[in-house]
Order: structure tokens, then sequence, then C-alpha cells
């Protein structure tokens, strides 16, 4: 039992992770054909990943209700606002308009959903210019260099901030083209570095934790 | 007007203006939005899921082009829901075993030469460009991210970073000056995310208003005006009970 329980899914990692490690080198149709195959076959297994995250979303604040807990009235309206959404966007076989004319699932995709996420992170300024007030003193100089990269670039992205400092808008793109680039690629090289290693770790059974607890 | 859309902008100001509430403090009003927000939002999903991955993915191939190798997707999805069964959860093993290993496979080639290699030889670029009838030149345009001294700028920053990050050496001498230099190239770089991220927020904030400011028309019965009026009169209210409630106790 412990060989169907532990090896064999270590097995399954060991063979697939080889197979399309080395899909890479081999130009050929059908090579091409599995990758493409596989593509649409990771697809629909993420559709089933789904029914995990969102059975524990119902479980959650179906106990809350069950259980009358503090705030169990918002429970209820996201239990009400999810199945109504479920409910319409069947009805309209999931599109959002058909030949132009908005539909039900559109209505409430554009009156609802865009204005409640655009104000979401929009409120986000606020606190972020808060969070910055609060922690953005040019303490030392590692801070004052953040602090003046963040005012030259906000001001490059605005034409108020070009006109009051006019060199803002080339200086904003320089860090952002040139700064910027450097960083975000040496970050990337490492993580890239990190990836390939975790995943050979990974292929040869030497990083299990996917396989998650639990007996044997 | 059609009146979908003047009750959309109903609706629309109405959940503006609770998000937009929290600024005051937290109250009854921002959660509801936020509950619903999380609904709909999942709900949306489902729904987008359902139609892409069932519909298009499974269900049409099958039964329209007979693609039965699709049952065998299906199959391994399948043995990921046997986590809700205790005896059987090992079984799920299998499914994730898969996911990780085809994603550990495809992974390695092409970070590699995607992300590792390719990045490596837009770094290591020449310094000198070949001008025709000019011969070799040396670029100083700062911009132009392509110029020679960028190139110079761009491989000390990437070299730098990458020795801050590698803990392997102490940083002493000659490695603490790289080291430092690398940090004053991350903080420019925090310091641009910052400030990009909040123009992009800032965007948002202009469009939501820009929304709340159309919605004044006439046109739409000034749901902006009154539900601004609405909200404020609960907000006072509930402030005003909360401190009644407080004297109380």
């Amino acid at each position: 039992m412990i060989f169907l329980r532990r090896q064999v899914p270590l097995l399954i990692t060991l063979v697939t992770g080889l197979v399309f490690a080395v899909q890479y080198y081999v130009p050929h149709p059908a090579s091409e054909q599995m990758l493409t195959s596989v593509t649409k076959w990771l697809q629909i297994i993420g559709g089933f990943a789904l029914v995990l995250g969102v059975s524990s979303l119902f479980h959650v604040h179906a106990m809350k209700i069950r259980r009358k807990e503090v705030g169990w009235g918002y429970s209820f309206v996201l239990y009400v606002s999810m199945l109504g959404t479920i409910a319409v966007g069947l009805w309209s076989n999931g599109k959002e308009a058909i030949d132009g004319a908005m539909t039900s699932f559109g209505w409430i995709y554009n009156f609802m959903m865009v204005p409640l996420q655009g104000t979401m992170f929009a409120i986000l300024a606020f606190f972020i210019a808060s969070a910055a007030y609060r922690s953005f003193r040019a303490r030392s100089r590692e801070a004052t260099v953040l602090l003046i990269a963040a005012i030259i670039v906000m001001m490059g992205r605005v034409p108020l901030g070009e006109y009051l400092i006019p060199l803002s808008g080339d200086l904003s793109q320089w860090i952002l083209n040139v700064l910027n680039a450097s960083v975000r690629r040496a970050i990337l090289i490492g993580v890239s570095l990190g990836t390939v290693a975790l995943s050979i770790k990974i292929i040869f059974g030497m990083e299990r934790s996917y396989l998650g607890g639990g007996k044997e | 007007m059609p009146i979908e859309t003047i009750i959309g902008a109903w609706v629309a100001t109405g959940l503006t203006l609770f998000i937009f509430s929290f600024l005051y403090r937290d109250n009854p009003l921002f959660k509801l939005a936020e509950n619903l927000y999380v609904g709909i939002s999942v709900g949306y999903t489902i729904v987008k899921t359902y139609d892409t991955v069932i519909v298009y993915l499974i269900w049409n191939p099958i039964v329209k082009n007979g693609e039965w190798a699709l049952l065998i997707p299906v199959a391994i999805g399948m043995l990921m829901l046997t986590r809700y069964m205790p005896k059987a959860a090992w079984l799920s093993r299998y499914a994730f075993a898969f996911i990780v290993g085809v994603g550990s496979g495809l992974a390695i080639p092409r970070v590699i030469s995607s992300y590792i290699l390719k990045q490596i030889e837009d770094t290591v670029r020449p310094l000198l460009i070949m001008v025709p009838g000019e011969g070799l030149s040396f670029t100083w345009s700062l911009l132009s991210p392509a110029s020679s001294l960028n190139t110079i700028i761009i491989l000390v920053g990437v070299s730098s970073v990458l020795f801050y990050f590698f803990f392997s050496v102490e940083h002493t001498g000659l490695g603490k000056v790289v080291a430092r230099t690398g940090i004053l190239f991350l903080m420019v770089a925090f310091g641009a995310a910052f400030g990009y991220t909040v123009m992009a927020r800032m965007s948002l904030l202009i469009g939501r208003f820009d929304d709340l400011i159309e919605f004044t028309d006439p046109s739409y019965g000034r749901p902006s005006l009154w539900l601004m009026g609405l909200t404020i009169l609960i907000l006072v209210m509930m402030a005003q009970r909360s401190s009644h409630k407080s004297e109380e106790e």
C-alpha cells in the first residue's frame, strides 16, 4: 500500500518531469502535439482545482451562518451574491454580451464587479499615501534614494509633474528602462536559478512537500 | 436612456460610495460592499471556468469531435476531489504529482532559455556600435536604453544586485562596495515600483471619480448626489448610535 500511496506519485512526477524536460529538445510534430495536448490537460485539471478552493470558501461561510457567528449576515450576503451571479451567468451562457447587446451577466459585470473592483483598488491610493507619509522619511542614504526615485517616477507619469519638473518625464523613463530594468533582470535571474533548482529537486523526489502530510 | 443603464448607474454609484465610506472608518456599508465583491467575483470566476473548462475544453471536444482522450485529464481532475474522502484522499496525490511533474519538466529548459540565458545575453551587449560611414561609435545618450553608456549601467546594476544576494562570499573590502552599489540600485527600483504603483492606483481613483461625476447627470436621476447624501446620513446616524451606546456603558 505504501508503494501505491508514496512511490507511485513520486514515479509519476519523475516520468512526467523527465518527459516534458526532454520534449523541449525534440523538434518533432508529435512532440509539439504532446505539448499542446498537455497544456489543454493542465487547464482542465486546473478547473477541478478551483472546486477545491471554492468549496473551502463555501464551507467557512456556511459554518458562520449555521452557528450565527458575529457578522453572519455578511456571509449570507456573500452566499446570495455568489449564487445569484452563478445563476445569472449560467442563464446568460457565460456571455457578457450577445450580438452586441448586454446580457444580465454583463450587467452584473459592468455595474457591480467593475465598480467594486476599481474602487477597492482605488482606495489603496489613500493607504499607500498614508503609509508613505509615515515610513518614507529620509532617515538614511538608501531611504533618500528610494524617496527621490519614487518622487521622480510619480512626477514623470503625469502632465502636471512634467510641467513642474520638466526633466522628470525623461528621467522617469530612464529610471524605469535602465535602473529598474537592471534590478528586475538580476532578480529574475536569481529567481529562475531557484526555480530550476527546485524543479530538479521535485523531479528527483528530494522535495516532496507537494504530496502533503497524512498517513504514509 | 435604457432603464437597465439607469438602474446600473444607481447600483454602481451606491457600491462605489459604500467602498469609499471606509476612508471614514470601518462600517457596515463597507462590509456589505466588500462581501458583495467577494461573492460576485467568485461567482464570476466559477461561471467563466465552467464556460471555458467544462463547455469548451471538455464537453464540446468530446461530444462534437469525439476527443475521448480528454477523459484522462477529467479523471485526473476528479482524483483531486478525493481530498474530501479521508479513506481515498491519497489518490489526490496522483493528480498533484502529475501537475507538479509536468510543471517542473516544462519549467527547466524554458526558464533556463528565456529567463537566464536570454537575460544574460541582453545584459552583456557590445559597447561599441558599427555606424556606416563613421566606423565604431560609443553612444552616450541616456535616453536610449540601447546606448553604450546605458549598457554599462545595466551591466553594473545586474552584477552588483546579483552579488548583493550572493552570500557565499563575505561582503568586505571591494565586495562591500559592490554590495552597497547593489543596494542603491535596489532602492531606486523599489522607489520606481512604488511610484509606478501609486500612479496606477491614482489612475483608478480618477476613473471612479469620473464615473461619479458622470452619474450626477439628470439623465441618470443624479444618483451620485442622492446616494452620497444618503451614505453620509447613514454614517452620521451610525456614529450617533455608537456614541449613545458608549455613553450608556
